[in-house]
């Protein structure tokens, strides 16, 4: 028998238990299932052009087609673990299937709004893509940020008050990056001039705004909430004929401009940081600084300037919240998202690409279950709500296993000390 | 005599200016942020009294609110002004436990940031043995605490598995661990099994009087035996990480997996029942917490335990003592933050600012010297959570 | 163009690291510098590089003053460094390495065009063949080298350090290079040569300064003697040869058959490896660095994971046992790195002395630590072993090299043991240190364990082994005794058979 790496013995594992949930699942959603109604899948939200309205589909043969899809994902994935390759694009489909066979199952006599659901996804992943790319533009250049959830939770409160003054949602959106890069210019001074272990660092930021936000929370914002915290909120921008496109018109681009910012930053960011000379240097000094010292390189200075930009990128993010949203600041309304937004950099392997695809599938789930609790599906709303974190784990411990950070991601840098 | 005298100064001089200057920094941000003082603005001498009067009052309800209290006292007992001290050991015990179970593992290099869900598993488990039985006191206390360490050890445990087996971070997977535990609880809340009979809102049945932790120093005071509880497991944690075996492998691995690896400690192992102890601990808090103090499960039980234990572990630097002293100033804090805000106006959210800044400025020697101009050796390094890679 | 340095000093704490160094180096020259392992050569460089400041002394080029306060600097007056632990990014390619901080850029993007064609040229004018596209971590550390070589090339160094360039290299990797630096000085660029080993500073150098606790002691041309440069190296008469006592062996202590190493990626780094050790011989396994032989060592306690064939310990198994079974079952284990490996730093000694018999008898009764006899222990061994300390109870980071490899040496060796392995047991030791542990290792030989000592020093393989089996990527590729010429073995270790 050929020997198996370890790696190739993990994804082996896990095609095994894809297997095993496929025979599993194909038992309770098709072979034992006892549903009969219709599932109606609804495409059409708004006045776009329409391609396809609404399908119908019996509950049962709904959840087979599924599950025939989660099987070719199965077999992708050992297509591809047979030819040396990773096997996610195969487990992408095999969840895909999965997810949808369940639907299926669970929601017979009901009505999905599939399109709503999406446009939900990226809704509910914008601030965790913000998140994560501030941790990626951090940990790429070798400093650990935790304080992703301190950033967004400042900037969402700064930029609402400021919104609220100025009655003028732009000027708050100005001064949202401004709120997130002082929380960043916090974890660049203690951590690169002081060396504070950067883990700890990021907790303690987080308990500081958290706590910060509360007080100005209670001292200001409510007794004068008609002032401070009653800010207007961005509009929907339709873009003009792309929004008019079928499905994807609606989801991609019927949405707020701090959306269209995020597409522009995600962009710019993965392209700078693998074809630019910042790029380059950022990731050499992720990765051994010293190197990038000997060949003339001035690392804690990248350092800084990179942890204040992901100050500035989590800070839009935290904007989302309030003026993307509400319009008003809630105590701690990030609500965890910056933890969050640290699984996705790690589930997507320290990559743009694979820290937003993280996000979304995030943003999926997290949609799926709120629209299946409005759509009132037998599952307790509570297991809904736990499955992006199972999944997280899952694929944390499944999928990607142990994962390679930057080398010197975390270790401070100063020279004669390597 | 005199090196004894010098070392303890070494150890506790930086912490002790951290604590003023954290203060301090929290005295300035209330009032500042005081209309009253603010008024004042255009008469500098004015503006300073009352500036000054506002931190000392701040910090007089901080005193009054946490420790002893005149106003109680008045026309009672002398004793009835310690009240609010018994509020402060009562806030204290689930912290320490907590606490615990920070601090232990980071001497065996994990960063656990799951003692929330811990806290809550230990709770469920106490609880369930707590109103489902009756059994006399002396069984059923112990009983309880039991289900609620081994609910919780397993949670922990889960995690060191995950870890030692797949390599999953443990950092990532508690922090899932933890919405996951509160997810369960509210489903939980709502069986048939939990819910208080006749009640819609999210409670368990009161747990039965044979399994509340006993009122050792009267009805009036809140205080309760779990105290003791969390000073005897704080005794055996230390004695665990210090005389033990197990505590030397713990260590070890915690201060050099590789050499510890070389000299067939098994990494794997060491995960595991760290986090298992971890989560027992932290069950264990849980489960006081519920026998104790509130005596019914509900959707809050967790508080925000779990967290300030982190904060806590950071500002006792994860030994045990430190850990101990840690929570007890935590338990006074946010104790003191409703006579705070009665008496002062100032919310006590405030008190999170402090403790931050407080761990913040711990961990920053540096500053710290240089701010007050001090010369004295750096303590030793002894929490390192380790990065992604380690 | 001419580099000279005059009252360097540079001091860390209470040590002197450089104490007023004068040197000079001319146009087309090789200046080498020869010194014991910490008698301040990196110090010296990294202070003339720009990474590290010194307290006093100037630096000119061409006769004039230049500050050096960052590489950056120094690149710009043209000096380039080859560094003994490379300054390459290993998972770039070397185009990328190579650009890195000269970057081109074209409408913001980069361009890796110019560089792949001077990376090209430079790569054939020396016969380096070097693909600018290979990731620098997938190549062996001889071409690595030549990477930081062009690299120096490439931003047009003048003057180049060389610091402990040979120490990974095979013996023809070795001639190699010196040729390359002599045609490097045809050329007219100086070289700075910082080495320990006398054979190579012989072989190539102009001028021979030697420099001894921070201080340069002397300057000589190469004609002097090995046994001078020796002498002057450690301030005294040294005598080169280890003695080696007649070895009476016994029964067969350890027997390997087709033992097969992975890595995690399923690569083979011992392939089919077979050798055996009797009581009372000391086996040495001779290989340039990075050809299994680590590997080799943790899979004979199991500390790989991916491990097939069979180790059988006086003819009792150890593959699929624990590290600590392994151990227990009566090896001593020395393990390459002491840092990383051996001790753990913020343990105290007599912590560290009983780090692998923690959980056992006496140092464990009932759970709990034997904490007096643990202190006693430790009393007894840093007598026996000569650890020079203030107290059993001072970390083991506190420890000069010399110590913290007595102290790993003292845990191992007394333990009741059938088998000693030792990992490059004198790594970056002084001389002293080095007596010590081959004294020692030859007592153990004597009295009836079997060594197998795993070493990159040929001096240290001929003067201590019985047998010698060379080892050329994760194969054994002959056994021979150590009357074999260097020749030969240097041959064997570059993998000819």
């Amino acid at each position: 028998m050929k020997y198996l790496s370890a790696i190739q013995k993990r994804q082996l594992r896990g095609i095994q238990v894809m297997s095993l949930l496929l025979v599993l699942f194909s038992f309770v959603f098709y072979f034992n299932s006892t549903k009969v109604e219709d599932i109606t899948f609804g495409f059409v939200i708004d006045q776009e052009w329409q391609l396809i309205n609404e399908w119908v589909v019996a509950s049962k043969s709904g959840s087979g087609l599924f599950l025939l899809l989660a099987l070719i994902g199965v077999a992708l994935a050992y297509l591809q673990f047979r030819n040396g390759k990773q096997i996610v694009t195969g487990g992408f489909i095999f969840g895909f299937g999965i997810i949808l066979a369940f639907l299926c199952w669970t929601a017979s006599g009901k009505f999905v709004p599939f399109t709503g659901i999406l446009q939900g996804a990226i809704m509910f992943s914008v601030p965790l893509i913000f998140g994560s790319l501030s941790g990626l533009l951090c940990e790429k250049s070798g400093v650990i940020n935790i304080a992703i959830e301190g950033q967004l939770l400042f900037a969402a409160c700064v930029s609402a008050m400021i919104a609220s003054i100025s009655q003028n949602v732009f000027i708050g959106l100005v001064f949202a990056p401004i709120a997130g890069m002082l929380v960043s210019f916090l974890l660049a001074f203690f951590a690169i001039k002081y060396q504070v272990d950067q883990v700890i660092l990021g907790f303690v930021l987080n308990v500081l705004v958290i706590g910060l936000t509360g007080y100005i929370y209670s001292k200001l914002l409510v007794p004068y909430g008609d002032v401070w915290n009653l800010g207007p909120t961005f509009d929907r921008t339709p873009i003009p004929l792309l929004s008019k496109l079928p499905i994807i018109g609606p989801i991609l681009f019927n949405q707020t401009i701090i959306v269209y910012l995020m597409y522009l930053i995600v962009f710019v960011i993965q392209f700078a940081m693998f074809k630019t000379r910042w790029g380059l240097r950022t990731r050499a000094i992720g990765e051994l600084p010293i190197a990038a010292d000997s060949v003339g390189i001035d690392v804690n200075r990248l350092r800084y300037k990179n942890v204040l930009l992901a100050g500035l990128v989590a800070g839009i993010g935290g904007s989302y919240f309030t003026l993307g949203a509400v319009g008003s600041f809630t105590k701690e309304m990030t609500a965890g998202a910056g933890f969050i937004a640290l699984a996705c950099l790690i589930f997507g392997k320290w990559t743009p690409r694979g820290a937003v695809t993280a996000a979304l599938f995030f943003g999926f789930t997290t949609s799926l279950q709120s629209n299946l609790s409005i759509i009132g599906v037998s599952i307790p709303s509570e297991f809904m709500l736990m499955v992006p974190y199972i999944a997280t784990i899952i694929a944390v411990s499944g999928v990607v296993g142990r994962v390679r950070a930057p080398a010197a991601d975390g270790i401070p840098y100063s020279r004669g000390n390597r | 005599m005199l090196r004894q005298l010098k070392k303890i100064k070494n150890v506790t001089q930086l912490p002790f200016l951290a604590f003023i200057f954290a203060f301090l920094i929290g005295g300035i941000i209330i009032a500042l942020t005081d209309s009253e003082v603010m008024s004042n603005l255009n008469s500098p001498r004015k503006f300073l009294t009352s500036f000054l009067a506002k931190i000392g009052n701040s910090f007089l309800a901080i005193f009054q609110g946490s420790i002893y209290d005149v106003n109680l006292a008045r026309g009672e007992s002398f004793f009835k002004g310690f009240y609010p001290l018994s509020d402060t050991v009562v806030n204290a015990t689930p912290l320490i436990l907590a606490g615990l179970a920070v601090s232990l593992a980071f001497k065996s290099g994990l960063f656990n940031i799951g003692a929330q869900g811990q806290f809550i598993f230990g709770a469920i488990g106490a609880s369930y043995i707590g109103f489902n039985f009756e059994f006399p006191s002396l069984i059923h206390i112990p009983l309880a605490l039991t289900a609620g360490i081994i609910c919780a050890g397993i949670y922990g445990g889960f995690v060191g598995f995950l870890k030692a087996k797949t390599g999953a971070h443990e950092v990532i997977v508690t922090i899932m661990l933890n919405y996951i535990a509160a997810f369960f609880l509210l489903w939980l809340l709502k069986t048939e099994t939990f819910l208080r009979p006749g009640n819609i809102n999210p409670i368990a049945p009161e747990v039965k009087e044979s399994a509340q932790l006993p009122l050792f120093l009267g009805e009036d005071l809140r205080i309760h035996a779990g105290i003791f509880i969390a000073l005897i497991t704080a005794i055996f944690v230390w004695w665990l990480l210090n005389k033990s075996t197990l505590g030397f492998k713990f260590r070890a691995v915690g201060a050099n997996a590789n050499a510890a690896k070389t000299a067939g400690i098994s990494t794997s192992f060491v995960t595991f029942s760290t986090m298992f102890i971890c989560g027992a601990l932290a069950g264990l808090g849980g489960a006081v917490h519920v026998l104790g103090t509130n005596h019914a499960l509900g959707a809050d039980i967790g508080g925000s335990y779990g967290f300030d234990a982190i904060t806590v572990a950071l500002l006792g630097r994860a030994s045990v003592l430190g850990t101990v002293l840690a929570a007890f100033l935590f338990g006074a804090l946010q104790t003191s933050g409703l006579n705070l805000l009665s008496v002062t106006g100032t919310p006590f959210e405030i008190v999170q600012v402090i403790q931050a800044l407080i761990v913040l400025f711990i961990a920053t020697p540096a500053l710290i010297k240089f701010i007050f101009r001090v010369k004295s050796e750096t303590a030793e390094k002894t929490i390192t959570a380790k990065g992604w890679n380690g | 163009m001419s580099l000279e340095l005059k009252g360097i000093s540079k001091s860390f704490g209470s040590l002197v690291a450089n104490e007023s160094i004068d040197l000079k180096v001319d146009t087309g020259e090789i200046l080498a510098i020869l010194g014991e392992n910490g008698a301040g050569k990196s110090t010296l460089m990294n202070i003339v590089y720009g990474l590290l400041q010194s307290d006093s002394g100037e630096i000119y080029v061409d006769g004039k003053v230049v500050k050096i306060n960052s590489p950056a600097d120094a690149l710009s007056v043209g000096i380039g460094m080859v560094h003994q632990h490379f300054m390459l990014i290993p998972v770039f390619t070397v185009a990328e390495n190579i650009i890195l901080g000269h970057e081109d850029v074209h409408r913001g993007r980069l361009t890796l065009h110019e560089a792949k064609v001077k990376i090209k040229k430079i790569s054939d004018d020396f016969k380096f063949e070097i693909d600018p596209d290979a990731i620098v971590e997938e190549l062996p550390v001889g071409i690595q080298q030549r990477v930081e070589i062009i690299r120096a090339l490439i931003y047009d160094a003048k003057v180049l350090i060389l610091d402990e360039p040979t120490a990974v290299l095979t013996p023809q990797e070795t001639d190699e290079l010196l040729n390359i630096m002599r045609t490097l000085k045809s050329k007219g660029t100086s070289i700075i040569f910082i080495t320990h080993k006398l054979r190579e500073v012989k072989a190539v150098a102009d001028r021979i300064s030697v420099i001894r606790r921070g201080k340069v002691v002397g300057t000589t041309s190469p004609t002097a003697t090995q046994e001078e440069l020796a002498s002057m190296m450690v301030g005294h008469e040294v005598d080169l040869t280890a003695r080696k006592s007649a070895s009476t062996t016994g029964r067969k202590i350890l027997e390997v058959t087709n033992l097969n190493v992975f890595d995690g990626l399923g690569r083979k780094i011992i392939k089919d490896l077979s050798l055996e050790i009797k009581a009372g011989e000391i086996l040495a396994i001779a290989g340039v660095q990075g050809n299994g032989q680590s590997e080799l060592a943790r899979a004979l306690i199991n500390l790989e994971d991916h491990v097939t064939g069979s180790i059988k310990l006086d003819s009792e198994e150890i593959v699929g046992k624990s590290v600590h079974e392994a151990l227990q079952s009566g090896i001593a284990y020395v393990p390459e790195s002491r840092e990383l490996d051996g001790l753990i730093g913020s343990f105290s000694i007599a912590e560290n002395l009983i780090l692998d018999v923690h959980s056992v008898s006496p140092v464990s009764k009932n759970g709990q630590l034997n904490i007096n006899y643990v202190n006693n222990n430790a009393d007894k061994l840093i007598k026996e072993f000569d650890v020079r300390t203030q107290s059993i109870f001072d970390t083991a980071s506190s420890l000069s090299g010399g110590n913290k490899q007595k102290v790993v040496l003292a845990r191992e060796l007394s333990r009741s043991v059938k088998l000693v392995i030792v990992s490059q047991p004198t790594r970056g030791l002084d001389v002293g240190s080095i007596e010590f542990v081959h004294e020692r290792l030859i007592a153990e030989k004597d009295s009836g364990r079997a060594v197998l000592l795993i070493s990159s020093e040929l001096d240290e393989v001929y003067g201590l082994a019985d047998r010698i089996a060379v080892i050329y990527k994760g194969e054994i590729l002959g056994v021979t005794d150590s009357s074999i010429s260097r020749e030969k073995l240097g041959l064997m270790m570059a993998g000819v058979k």
